[in-house]
């Protein structure tokens, strides 16, 4: 055990850089994600094709083929962020394909009753979204956007495939230091799956919290 | 009914509307012609459009490396779907079982594997069980934890097929003086596997991005073969490029064939509300990375 009391600062270091990868990622992926979906289902065929290009290559690429490409291709072509940027950007432009399902799925999930209401009322497709269509949307987001929320935290750890010192790579970094390896690792795990444990919780409060007094309970 | 949704959200557009529609397709048309233009430009400027960077692709010798590649990945990955869906199976009864401390050890492994990441415990394989003796060969350390995580997941989904089942058949079974494990193999099981087939067919593509991870353990799959093939050419964007695009195609192919699995099953057996129940866990942490 004493070699995760001595080195205590260490590791939390990369917990910290692993939660910086896994909170701008997320937000960065939520953000790009909801632009993409909305292109999905606009009246405006090339921004159909753009978001429906952009979710089949990012869902079927591997998390670590893009972060080697962007890491080690992209500085060919003239474009060199920091290791720590390129990651972020990556589990962002990653994460946004599937968040992108995501919101879309929640769309479709809404009856059209209520949008073609919306339309009757003279919403415009903007308004629909915003007023109408997106809130009750959101509730039935929430576990799918948790389920992303995880598997960010999970695929930050391929950043250190890549040279970025967050938790997986320092635990790798120390258990060759150390004489007390398969701590270090049951360490490891536990913060990660305490980390999925409390994103989970919080889907769960969030998604009570939303469907809060509509509906059947 | 509700899937129509997307084509609710706006009217049938009057003169006006298809006359903005018309300028903001014109706009994303120049955007987007604008952004590939501009990625050209950049690959130009930094000398990566020459002819012979890119031919380098078609001559035999590169093509054979990128080949071993594909083949290391093939078998990892089929080897990965060959150990872990019989076992996803097994770890499914387990969660269903009525034995309690048989479905909260089944229940706890789930939780644990799908919650810590596939990379930690390849390093552990790779780095640290070695030093207590357990040294498995490069191929395996990749393959025993791929193994390990993608149980979890497939187990839930095992699990939903088993009680998307209808009751019926297990009320039928146990009629006819069927025991329950009997009821289960002959009469449960099969139709639930057959439920969540197409879901199985996309798990495929979780465990192909996994074998990507070759690249950490040197296990010559086809990311690894990318590297050594650029420690030689010094092609790296084009490598790198030319890799993601045989990893989107043979993925998308597959997604596709899950798609057309599930349209093609669902027809048949025309149970589309338990289908859809087997479906859900879609999207599970797992596929992501």
């Amino acid at each position: 055990m004493s070699v995760v009391t001595d080195n205590l600062g260490f590791l939390l270091g990369g917990l910290l850089v692993t939660l910086e990868l896994t909170v701008l990622g997320f937000i960065g992926a939520l953000l790009l994600g909801t632009v993409l979906a909305v292109f999905r289902v606009s009246p405006v065929a090339p921004l159909r094709w753009v978001g429906a290009v952009y979710v089949e290559v990012l869902r079927n690429m591997p998390l670590l083929t893009l972060l080697i490409l962007v890491v080690f291709g992209l500085p060919d072509v003239g474009i060199t962020f920091s290791l720590f940027t390129s990651a972020a950007l990556c589990m962002a432009v990653f994460g946004a394909a599937f968040v992108c399902e995501a919101v879309r799925g929640g769309i479709n999930t809404v009856p059209v009753g209520q949008a073609e209401a919306a339309r009757s009322l003279g919403f415009t497709f903007t308004q629909s979204l915003r007023h109408v269509i997106l809130p009750p949307a959101f509730r039935t987001m929430v576990q799918p956007l948790v389920n992303i929320f995880i598997g960010i935290v999970l695929g930050s750890s391929l950043a250190s495939a890549v040279g970025v010192s967050e938790l997986t790579n320092r635990t790798q970094v120390l258990n060759l230091q150390s004489a007390q390896a398969v701590v270090l690792f049951l360490v490891s795990g536990a913060i990660y799956l305490a980390i999925a444990l409390l994103g989970g919780a919080a889907g769960g409060v969030l998604e009570r919290r939303v469907s809060g007094g509509r509906g059947p309970r | 009914m509700t899937a129509a949704a997307t084509r609710v959200l706006f009217d049938e557009p009057g003169p006006r509307g298809r006359a903005r529609i018309r300028i903001v397709t014109v706009i994303g048309l120049l955007l987007v012609a604008g952004l590939v233009a501009l990625a050209l430009y950049q690959f130009y400027r930094n000398g990566q459009l020459g002819r012979s960077r890119w031919l380098a692709f078609v001559q035999p010798a590169y093509l054979r490396f990128l080949a071993d590649g594909i083949r290391g990945t093939i078998i990892a990955t089929v080897l990965a779907a060959v150990l872990s869906f019989p076992l996803g199976v097994v770890l499914a009864l387990g969660r269903l079982s009525r034995n309690g401390l048989l479905r909260r050890a089944s229940t706890g492994y789930i939780e644990l594997f799908r919650s810590i990441p596939l990379l930690l415990l390849i390093y552990a394989f790779l780095l640290a069980l070695p030093r207590y003796g357990i040294n498995l060969p490069i191929l395996w350390k990749l393959v025993v934890p791929i193994v390990m995580v993608n149980v979890a997941a497939l187990a839930e989904i095992f699990r939903a097929g088993i009680l998307a089942v209808d009751r019926g058949q297990a009320e039928a079974a146990a009629a006819l003086g069927l025991r329950e494990g009997t009821a289960m193999r002959a009469v449960i099981l099969p139709q639930a596997i057959r439920l969540v087939i197409p879901t199985l067919v996309t798990q495929l593509v979780a465990l192909l991005k996994d074998s990507t991870l070759g690249y950490v353990v040197s296990y010559p799959e086809l990311m690894k073969q990318a590297q050594n093939l650029t420690v030689y050419t010094h092609l790296l964007v084009q490598t790198y490029l030319v890799v993601a695009a045989i990893y989107v195609v043979v993925n998308l192919l597959l997604s596709r064939f899950a798609v057309w699995l599930e349209r093609r099953l669902s027809s048949r057996t025309g149970s589309r509300a338990a289908r859809g129940r087997a479906a859900e866990p879609e999207g599970v942490p797992q596929t992501m990375a």
